[in-house]
């Protein structure tokens, strides 16, 4: 039986910068998948992590707080962290939560790798 | 409003159920004349609540009971009411609160979600045990969806 809890994250390098796509919905059955491969990522101190979230059409506050925690540990890294192709459903949680000014947000993949 | 639910589902705490609860949720959201984004929200609220009970009131165990009922409101204006139940920790009502959103960290969002979500948002405790929930929303020209999310204040919150 396939593992219903995972989420397929994507990961490609560009130069110094790692770019992570998860594909599908982010709540509390899948955000653990997207930290671990977050921890990972954060492990080869690239310059720039950007989370493509293009692919997600739903996210909860798992997801959030999965995103908090990477973007924490990113800043005393001295890693950048930019979040783009947000969703309205998931900008919305974003902007109820207000962290919407708090994050990186580009609205694009390319505009992302230019932040 | 009739007392018996027009709907009631059991289900197990288990992340895995998260998703066709939502999917219910927000097509009897729609069912009951809120628009997609609106059923979207209140599926988003319900989530929470039932993400709580999976961490706090049953602390991630996967073989507790929980139990979603949901009623029309059909007196003007209409709306919905959705009640949750556990068998879970009992959660001393007044720590039940926002968190101060300034404090940027993880968790701790779920009550504040729900509460800038629903009209109205209501812990007890269930006798016998285990935690009563009710969220209730009514049909507003007041919605955060396609309005600034950010007008509501809210800033109380849940366990941590």
């Amino acid at each position: 039986m396939a593992d219903e809890n995972r989420l397929d994250v994507q990961v490609e390098t560009q130069e110094q910068t790692i770019i992570v796509r998860p594909v599908g919905d982010i709540d509390l059955a899948c955000s653990p998948t997207l930290r671990s491969e977050l921890m990972r990522v954060q492990g080869e101190r690239f310059v720039r992590i950007v989370v493509d979230l293009s692919a997600v059409p739903y996210m909860d506050s798992s997801g959030v707080a999965t995103l908090v925690e990477a973007m924490q540990i990113a800043l005393r890294n001295g890693t950048r962290l930019v979040l783009c192709g947000l969703q309205d459903r998931v900008r919305s949680i974003f902007e109820i939560a207000r962290l919407d000014s708090v994050f990186t947000i580009a609205g694009s993949q390319e505009d992302a790798l230019t932040v | 409003m009739s007392d018996s639910p027009h709907l009631r589902i059991e289900l197990l705490s288990q992340p895995r159920y998260l998703a066709p609860a939502r999917a219910m949720v927000a097509a009897l959201s729609q069912r009951y004349g809120f628009s997609d984004c609106e059923g979207n929200q209140i599926a988003l609220a319900l989530d929470e609540a039932l993400c709580n009970v999976i961490n706090h009131g049953y602390e991630r165990r996967s073989d507790g009971p929980i139990w979603i009922s949901v009623w029309p409101i059909d007196d003007p204006p209409n709306g919905i009411k959705i009640r949750i139940e556990d068998n879970g920790r009992q959660v001393d009502l007044t720590t039940i609160r926002s968190r101060n959103l300034d404090d940027v960290r993880p968790g701790g969002l779920g009550v504040f979600i729900m509460k800038r979500i629903m009209d109205d948002v209501e812990y007890t405790h269930r006798p016998g045990g285990g935690m009563q929930l009710v969220l209730t929303k009514r049909k507003s020209h007041n919605t955060s969806c396609g309005e600034d999310p950010l007008a509501v204040d809210g800033r109380e919150d849940p366990h941590g």
